[in-house]
């Protein structure tokens, strides 16, 4: 018994240096972005500012098109978060309630679509969305994004559904509703938290992107947040440390946030296959 | 009535998927630059983008580096994070959620933002690695420049994507753990059996799954890595000695606006990759079939 309480306080230790060290870097951004220029100019790093400001704060957000990317940003995820939840629930009711021919094909598409590298897309997209007089605007980031997010949300969606237990749809049946009336009457609260944890997840990744909207989008009105913070650095050649670290954590909050929120649904669709065998 | 369902997310699906990747075929075999791109019109060249490519040493080298790059990332990735899982189901309640806490953190920051960290975190000048370094006697990195060679830029690219993809691995293969059953593990330790006889013939079989599933979607993700490596080893230093697929692809294809080119290579890649994705496909399509 006292070999295994020392074992513990081993695995204890170990398990606070993992912490640690993987907690770090996100500890460095948010002290960095609080930290006067001289304790951040210094060799001799510090590791709490004795007299934190929030001046690297206003410095970023003073910056040229922060505001008009932020908006931009929203713009693009709102739009795609709200087509791609509308359109992925009714194709997740059709695979989860219904069997039809090419159910098969529709299922290895949803998939399969999910594995293709975004890298190996942008040339078609690029030129297609070009014919289209889609490039440098927010509409054909739109639809880039929706690509990309609907198999994830129409696969995510089905396994909310079919966690839905079958006689509280019949009941609603035998109240004399028809099967779209059982749907929107019994169906629709219960999938709620599924709608809710791939609109976040959707979200996210939307917030995330950056090679697409690299890609498409020139003007630098006209671009995202993450386009925007990525050519933060190489604009000068005294690089302001703070600034870049603040800007950083006003980009990365909301996304804490809302991934905090739903991390634990999705880490289970995305593997939900695998862990029942 | 399913039709119905289906239709608005098959219809966006085949515009804005199925018709680029139909262009995609026909670009390759076009000679298609900008002048083509204002015209709306390439020129058919028949095979010559791909004989192209695969003419191109810059292309076999660029493969085997993603390839290796691949390998290593994945192996690490996936070999961290399952002695991690080990290592949380076996501290304290408070070390478990403190741990788990802390990595749900790091799943959530965007890659963009990791990349500007890990720049100034490893930045010659004042650095707090090298400091770190320094202080705990590693040896004198004073200024030591993490970004000197083609190697050291990938080097420092793999310590940004492992760390950014531990946490998944870690938490899904601890969720699998957790399923092993505890009886099966008292009665080997009761029969005097090793804790790696233990692992091996115990929980081995449990996770392994799990384990092909993370290996397999690992592969995928880091054979296409373009954000980290673009934006961490910088847009100005990006060259063929340290291209990975996916930044040899944009540069090829978009930065010199050879469109037709850069779809021969698109098309070399997806193949690669779809070739990889069969057993994870197949794993999920068994997923969705006895549900």
């Amino acid at each position: 018994m006292s070999s295994r309480s020392s074992h513990r306080v081993v695995w204890n230790v170990l398990g606070v240096v993992v912490f640690a060290v993987m907690v770090f870097p996100v500890f460095w951004m948010i002290s960095t972005a609080f930290k006067p220029d001289d304790e951040i100019s210094s060799v001799t790093p510090t590791w709490f500012s004795g007299s934190p400001t929030l001046q690297h704060f206003r410095d970023a957000l003073a910056r040229p098109y922060f505001w008009a990317d932020v908006r931009n940003s929203l713009i693009v995820v709102l739009v795609t978060v709200a087509i791609a939840v509308a359109f992925a629930f009714l194709s997740a009711v059709a695979l989860a309630k219904y069997r039809f021919n090419g159910r098969q094909l529709f299922i290895v598409l949803v998939i399969g679509i999910q594995m293709l590298p975004a890298a190996g897309l942008i040339i078609p997209l690029y030129v297609v969305l070009a014919r289209y007089h889609q490039v440098n605007a927010l509409s054909g980031v739109i639809l880039v994004y929706l690509s990309t997010a609907l198999p994830f949300c129409v696969w995510t969606l089905r396994g909310f559904i079919l966690g839905i237990p079958k006689d509280l749809e019949e009941a609603a049946m035998v109240d004399g509703s028809t099967r779209l009336g059982a749907f929107v009457k019994i169906l629709l609260p219960l999938v709620a938290p599924g709608l809710v944890a791939t609109s976040v997840f959707t979200f996210i990744t939307s917030w995330n992107e950056y090679i697409f909207a690299r890609v498409l989008l020139s003007d630098s009105s006209k671009q995202t947040i993450t386009v925007w913070l990525s050519y933060f650095l190489g604009t000068s050649r005294n690089i302001d440390w703070g600034a870049v670290m603040a800007a950083s954590t006003l980009i990365a909050i909301p996304v804490v946030i809302f991934f905090l929120l739903v991390q634990r649904r999705i880490s289970f669709g995305l593997t939900a296959g695998a862990v029942r065998g | 009535m399913p039709y119905l369902l289906l239709a608005p997310v098959v219809v966006v699906m085949g515009a804005i998927l199925g018709y680029p990747i139909y262009n995609l075929v026909t670009l390759s075999l076009q000679r298609y630059g900008l002048f083509e791109l204002i015209q709306h019109h390439g020129v058919y060249i028949g095979l010559h983008n791909f004989a192209s490519v695969l003419h191109d040493p810059v292309f076999w080298h660029t493969l085997l580096r993603t390839v290796v790059f691949t390998v290593v990332n994945v192996g690490l990735t996936m070999g961290i994070g399952t002695l991690i899982a080990l290592l949380v189901v076996r501290v304290s309640t408070w070390v478990r959620l403190l741990v788990t806490a802390g990595l749900v953190l790091v799943w959530s920051m965007p890659p963009v933002v990791a990349v500007q960290v890990w720049q100034w975190m490893t930045n010659s000048q004042n650095g707090v690695v090298n400091y770190l370094l320094t202080e705990l006697h590693v040896g004198d990195y004073f200024q030591h420049n993490w970004y000197e060679t083609p190697f050291s830029q990938l080097a420092m690219t793999t310590t940004l994507i492992v760390w950014g993809a531990l946490p998944f691995v870690v938490i899904t293969v601890y969720a699998a753990l957790s399923q092993v059953p505890h009886e099966l593990i008292e009665a080997a330790e009761i029969d005097g059996a090793r804790s790696w006889r233990i692992f091996r013939d115990v929980t081995m079989p449990v996770i392994t799954p799990v384990l092909l599933i993370l290996a397999s979607l690992s592969i995928l993700w880091d054979f296409g890595v373009f954000t980290q490596p673009y934006l961490l080893i910088g847009q100005g230093h990006i060259v063929p000695a340290n291209y990975l697929m996916g930044i040899y692809l944009f540069e090829e294809g978009y930065v010199k606006t050879d469109f037709g080119r850069g779809a021969a290579i698109s098309i070399l890649m997806l193949a690669i990759v779809a070739a990889m994705s069969v057993v994870y496909v197949r794993r999920m399509l068994r997923v969705g079939e006895t549900e």
